[in-house]
């Protein structure tokens, strides 16, 4: 037997159970119904999970951001209109966090606009490198690709954890400038420093992710365009930018949002890195959104759903971008 | 994504080095490739390789700095007339000569010393800077029995609400996501349309901005702080739908005529026909599922507020405070819950990668 079919025997082993308990409430269902009712019944459970989960959340959502106290039931929630609103908007200057009776929000969405595009033009770099060495015809080429996705399987703690103890005062990294004559710095004490790690610890562990999708968009040109290329002796710089990088522009636009989206909603990493500090240097829009709505008290969950339907707004943005340019991709 | 065998023949180092298959020299190009490949796997690798390290070395050894590279212990001597081993150390002594003592106790800028040949000596007193301790590489594999130990019973709660999660949320996610897809791709009916768009509607809707949301109708539901809170609200993916549909399509119809001739319910046609043969789809979708449940933060971060019924993650991140001088447990505690998806990467690297090249989803 193949991998494939070990795997897909386990899978269907562990799922027979239950399927056994389903099957004579479905047979009954269809006695009842008729054939013709039963796509509706095949996709109940999923559309209600849907609705429940995911539809009905954005309409709570709204519902709580017109809403105020820290009552967590919709109908103890008092009507407050755009108030929840009018906070977070409430600023002397709005180049200046501090005159914001909110300055958090202020300075986790100045952060975030500074996070996401260094964050993004790193990471596909780092990622088209990457994607571009492994397409070449090299050694250990699958060996390769597993080094740079391993991290991707990592989860977000662990990760945190890996650099934390890397980084501390007396890690691996002080003493590694230690011995090569620099002086050891407290990288997550510093701002700067503290700003930089968020940025690239983020980068190391989501890289693998963008290199596959980027090596599968490589893999994709064809080979006789190559040819054609090598036959006009075109060096490889012409042939970087006059074929593989037009021919890979509808992929790596679709990276691109597909990044953006990702980097703005970045949490797990640095929450665990550096809980948001030092002071509010890495704290990012969701962490706030965390903060206010759930670590906080008394939880204020008006101004969680406000800002959080502020950033879906955003979201929603890049999602329209991305379905656009992926058609236009496919076209 | 294919990826070409290497050459049969045993390779020497330099023909590893420097031979390109089939054309050409070794060139610039070829160079920085090596060079930034070499790179991506020291930034890459070493990390987690020095906290794996790092894990197997005991308290004092981890508190040096600058950091020693491999796990060092110090050797212990057993002796008689003190209930525990006593550390060595090499002393230089006034006249130049070393010897070997073991440590009774440190007393400020001296050490009580003892003969471990003869026990029963006066105690001799060194000053520490001429006491060099004794020490050998080795692995603190104490350090896991340490940690098991120090957490009990909690460790193993932990592990199985993790595993509960995950195996769990991945067989309803299957179930449900498989049916929705059959109903979708082996069916005409009006509204199959509707329902498409209004899943597929549901990626553009993160979790993180319907937090607030999803945590009150768990609260309605009175899973706060059950781990049935973290499992169903995100059972529903619409990415694992539309794989299975897409892979569905490509099912003829007409085996499933054929069942139908013969009287077979629904689903019969849907269990014993269409879902044996989605398998690879399936393994993906699990695949995924296995991955972001094991891996999963934030959600199970605000559901989940008792420790009874905490994951390995949200464990991991509370023990970094309270352990936060015993470096030792929380290191192993990292290299274990790091290890299962560590396993499981090795044995199916292929499918995760080709997985997300064709659906550009995790």
């Amino acid at each position: 037997m193949s991998r494939r079919d070990q795997l897909a025997s386990l899978a269907g082993g562990v799922i027979s159970l239950p399927a056994r308990i389903i099957e004579p409430v479905m047979t009954g269902l269809q006695k009842l119904l008729g054939i013709k009712r039963m796509p509706w019944v095949f996709l109940f459970p999923n559309m209600l999970a849907v609705i429940l989960f995911s539809l009905l959340p954005v309409f709570i959502n709204i519902h709580y951001s017109f809403t105020g106290s820290d009552r967590l039931y919709p109908q103890d929630r008092p009507f407050v209109g755009g108030a929840n609103y009018e906070t977070l908007f409430d600023c002397g200057n709005y180049l200046d966090p501090a005159t914001c009776s909110r300055d958090l929000f202020w300075r986790a969405l100045g952060n975030s606009l500074v996070f996401v595009p260094i964050q993004v033009i790193a990471m596909i770099s780092v990622a088209l490198l990457a994607a571009l060495c492994l397409n070449r015809e090299i050694r250990g080429r699958g060996f390769f690709r597993g080094v740079f996705f391993f991290p991707v399987m990592l989860s977000p703690v662990v990760v945190a954890l890996t650099w934390q103890w890397i980084l501390q005062r007396n890690g691996a990294l002080n003493g590694l400038m230690t011995w090569v004559g620099l002086t050891p710095v407290n990288w997550l004490v510093f701002p700067n420093t503290a700003f930089f790690w968020s940025v690239f610890i983020t980068v190391w562990a989501h890289m693998g992710f963008y290199t596959i999708i980027l090596l599968a968009g490589l893999q994709a040109i064809p080979k006789d365009v190559y040819e054609a290329a090598k036959m006009d002796s075109a060096n490889n710089w012409r042939v970087f930018s006059r074929i593989t990088l037009p021919m890979l522009k509808p992929m790596l636009l679709v990276v691109f949002v597909l990044c953006v989206i990702r980097s703005v909603q970045t949490f797990d990493e640095l929450y665990v890195l550096t809980g948001g500090g030092p002071g509010s240097a890495t704290m990012l829009m969701v962490q706030y959104i965390y903060e206010i709505g759930f670590a906080v008290q008394p939880r204020n969950f008006g101004l969680a759903a406000a800002a959080s339907l502020l950033l879906g707004i955003v979201l929603l943005i890049f999602t329209g971008v991305q379905l656009r340019l992926s058609r236009s991709a496919q076209q | 994504m294919s990826d070409t065998a290497l050459p049969k023949s045993p390779a020497s180092v330099r023909g590893i080095l420097l031979g390109r298959r089939g054309r050409g020299r070794f060139d610039l190009t070829d160079m920085l490739t090596y060079g930034f490949l070499i790179l991506g796997l020291l930034v890459m690798f070493t990390p987690v390789a020095w906290v794996v390290v790092s894990s197997f070395k005991t308290q004092a050894n981890l508190q040096e700095f600058p950091p020693t590279v491999l796990p060092y212990a110090s050797e212990t001597a057993v002796i008689d007339g003190f209930d525990a081993p006593l550390p060595l150390f090499d002393v230089t002594q006034q006249d130049g000569r070393k010897v070997r003592l073991a440590q009774v106790r440190r007393v400020g800028l001296n050490a009580q010393m003892v003969d471990p040949a003869d026990p029963g000596a006066k105690r001799i007193v060194v000053p520490v800077v001429n006491a060099v301790p004794v020490r050998q590489v080795r692995l603190a594999v104490e350090n896991y029995a340490n940690l098991v130990a120090e957490t009990g019973a909690d460790l193993w709660r932990y592990v199985y609400n993790s595993f509960f999660i995950t195996v769990v949320a991945t067989i309803i996610t299957l179930i449900m996501n498989s049916m929705a897809a059959f109903a979708l791709s082996k069916y005409r009916f009006a509204g199959s349309n509707v329902a498409l768009v209004s899943i597929l509607s549901t990626l553009m809707i993160p979790a993180t901005v319907v937090l607030v949301p999803t945590y009150l109708i768990v609260a309605q539901l009175g899973l706060v702080g059950n781990l049935w809170g973290v499992i169903l609200p995100t059972v529903a993916t619409p990415t694992g739908v539309f794989l299975l549909r897409q892979y569905m399509l490509t099912i003829p119809d007409e085996l499933i005529e054929a069942a139908r001739m013969d009287h077979a319910s629904e689903w019969r046609i849907f269990w014993r026909i269409v879902l044996p043969l989605s398998s690879p789809a399936l393994a993906v979708v699990a695949i995924f599922s296995i991955m972001s449940r094991w891996n999963d933060f934030l959600l199970p971060l605000i559901v989940l507020n008792r420790r009874e019924v905490y994951t390995l993650q949200l464990a991991l991140n509370s023990f970094q405070s309270e352990f936060e001088v015993r470096y030792d447990l929380l290191l192993a505690m990292t290299t274990l819950t790091a290890l299962p998806l560590a396993c499981a990467f090795i044995f199916l690297q292929r499918y995760i990668t080709t997985g997300i090249a064709s659906t550009g989803i995790k």
